[in-house]
């Protein structure tokens, strides 16, 4: 038990010391198309932790994600520009309509098991997805443009600098992370791997089975919501092809899968290495059009699921990384 | 809506669930076989549809003709995939589930940048061929013969499976396997060589689908993704595991998408094979015929 406590500390001053670090990055990082892909890895640290929660700790993959990640950015997007209501609002009104939807939607489909319930999510999400696109009011396949009304935090728009953004996605990840810090040592996060191990075993051992899956859905859509609803802010425009498909669904769950799922610090891991890799490979050889980005992007995910298979976070770690439960 | 129109949709919507059933069967006889769903699927459809243009474009082969020559080139291609990629996967200790899904997704991706790389990301067709564009009359209702074609070799195909896997000795093997991998080792049954096999047929019959589809669609690099959707949807839908499910899911979803298609606005068609799904699940968490 010691040792698992003073895991859990050095986890936590490990995580005070990167944030630091990563607050003063910016200090000597000026070029603005770095600065982009920084925001573009905290925001997907965060979106791959806030999908580990259901996805590796209570070990329902759901590819659907891009539901919520949409739901996020369109709620904030609608309510700016229909009636508005301030983007911090609309953040976290889409979390909460999220949340409710996952709730919902968990109801019929926490029965279902392994490849069911993963077709389930693509398909409710690609449902979402068709809805939108047919959905005159919010724009369909045109989606909305958010009007600029300059430079606030009250309006959370900066088009002069990315600064703002930066820091907020960095507060979003730490946040992101300390949730699932604190989760990890809670009775949920002892419910959760033991419904990922054996839901059966788990259930006749007074585990509610069902609401496990129900708590760690709610908490996974509302926090994906709000990247969401950032993202709207950060690139101003959203339609329903930018936000709400599969690609998007599998790119929230593809960091923590490549940096250890189940795992603290698996997200943070995978979409330092990943997020920086694709956007460079898009701009550097993606330009010409010829897919060389997809080749490379498509061998790395093989050779490391081959290669590491409990994720990258096992080439820190002594023990296997997807053995969470503490000693 | 005459009467007449609803016929029609419906007779274009069974040629259709046919060839999804087609196009599903060698993700079921997998997914049965080893517990691995393929999700680059759709990208072997992809292949199997460029394999049909080429041997087209160079060798003025007709794509009537080149479906068995396609079929025998997924074949290998299938077992070939088993051996350098998929038979790594299944020796991961730790989240096997997972490991399998995103190493075939990544070799989806992989396999989508090498078709924009060699046959870039154009749009290709089939200009003239024996079947394409024409259609008969049966009865007073119209039918495009590629689609009628497709259904043939669908039924075909599924009644060759079926004598395959219950009169041969390597279908036997195959069944075998599925039940119980660790057994059919002490017989003398090479898993390793089944497995290959298995993934070369399920290959194959994608090979079948993949040159009817060449036919009357266009082909280019990211055309996988639309179909794989409807191919897993549809072998859920059966039941994973259950061969003969994926027929009964294929006709299913191709009924459900045309009647849809009647109701709701064009593009919102696949809304309905999707909540058919849902509702299937719903009530019978293994799909309709699933024993898994």
């Amino acid at each position: 038990m010691d040792s698992f406590t003073q895991r859990r500390r050095r986890d936590l001053i490990l995580a005070a010391a990167l944030a630091a670090i990563a607050a003063c990055v910016p200090f000597f990082v000026k070029d603005v198309y770095v600065q982009n892909i920084m925001v573009l890895t905290l925001m997907y640290a965060a979106l791959s932790q806030a999908w580990n929660i259901l996805g590796g700790y209570c070990g329902q993959i759901s590819l659907g994600h891009a539901l919520y990640f949409g739901l996020g950015a369109y709620t904030t997007a609608l309510l700016f520009t229909k009636f508005g209501v301030l983007p911090w609002f609309g953040m976290l009104g889409g979390g909460i309509i999220s949340a409710l939807i996952a709730l919902a939607l968990g109801y019929p489909t926490f029965r279902l098991r392994g490849h069911y319930f993963v077709i389930a999510t693509i398909v409710i999400a690609e449902i979402g997805f068709l809805l939108f696109h047919n959905w005159d009011y919010a724009g369909a396949a045109l989606g909305i443009d958010i009007p600029v009304r300059g430079d606030s935090w009250a309006k959370f728009q900066f088009t002069r600098s990315k600064l703002p953004f930066y820091y907020f996605a960095l507060v979003f990840c730490c946040v992101a992370w300390f949730i699932t810090w604190w989760l990890e040592d809670s009775k949920w996060g002892f419910w959760w791997r033991a419904v990922k191990d054996n839901p059966d075993a788990a259930e006749s051992l007074g585990v509610v089975v069902f609401n496990s899956k129900m708590g760690a859905a709610a908490v996974s859509a509302f926090l994906t919501a709000i990247g969401g609803a950032f993202y709207a802010q950060f690139v101003s425009y959203i339609d329903p092809e930018s936000v709400m498909t599969f690609q998007f669904s599998l790119l929230m769950a593809l960091p923590a899968v490549l940096g250890g799922i189940g795992t603290l610090w698996g997200p943070v891991l995978g979409a330092v290495i990943l997020i920086p890799m694709t956007e460079l490979t898009r701009s550097f050889i993606g330009g010409s059009g010829r897919g060389v980005d997809l080749i490379l992007y498509g061998a790395v995910i093989v050779v490391i699921s081959l290669a590491r298979p409990d994720g990258l976070i096992g080439l820190f770690s002594r023990r296997p990384a997807s053995k969470g439960v503490p000693q | 809506m005459t009467a007449a129109t609803i016929i029609q949709s419906l007779a274009s919507g069974l040629l259709m669930g046919l060839l999804y059933g087609l196009l599903a069967v060698g993700l079921a006889l997998i997914f049965g076989l080893m517990d691995v769903t393929n999700f680059a699927h759709g990208e072997f459809l992809m292949l199997a549809m460029y394999l049909t243009f080429f041997l087209f474009m160079f060798w003025a082969v007709d794509p009537l003709l080149s479906i068995p020559l396609v079929a025998a080139g997924m074949f290998v291609f299938g077992a070939v995939i088993y051996l350098v990629i998929i038979r790594f996967a299944m020796r991961a200790k730790a989240n096997i589930g997972m490991v399998q899904i995103f190493a075939t997704f990544g070799l989806a991706i992989l396999m989508r940048g090498l078709a924009q790389f060699f046959f870039t990301p154009d749009y290709r067709s089939i200009p003239a061929s024996m079947l394409g564009g024409k259609t008969i009359s049966i009865f007073g209702v119209f039918l495009p013969v590629p689609q009628l074609v497709g259904a043939l070799i669908s039924i075909a195909a599924f009644g060759a499976l079926y004598f395959f896997m219950k009169k041969t000795d390597f279908g036997r093997a195959l069944e075998a396997t599925r039940e119980d991998a660790g057994a059919v080792a002490l017989v003398g049954i090479d898993k390793n060589k089944v497995f290959a096999l298995g993934w070369g047929l399920g290959s194959a019959l994608i090979g079948l689908a993949g040159g009817v589809m060449a036919i009357f669609f266009y082909i280019y690099p990211d055309v996988g993704a639309s179909f794989a959707l409807i191919a897993y949807v549809t072998v859920a839908l059966g039941g994973f595991g259950s061969v003969f499910g994926a027929f009964a899911g294929g006709i299913i979803v191709g009924l459900v998408e045309a009647t849809t298609a009647m109701i709701l606005p064009p593009s919102l068609k696949s809304v309905g094979i999707y909540a058919v799904y849902l509702l299937v699940v719903f009530v019978r968490p293994r799909g309709l015929f699933g024993s898994i």
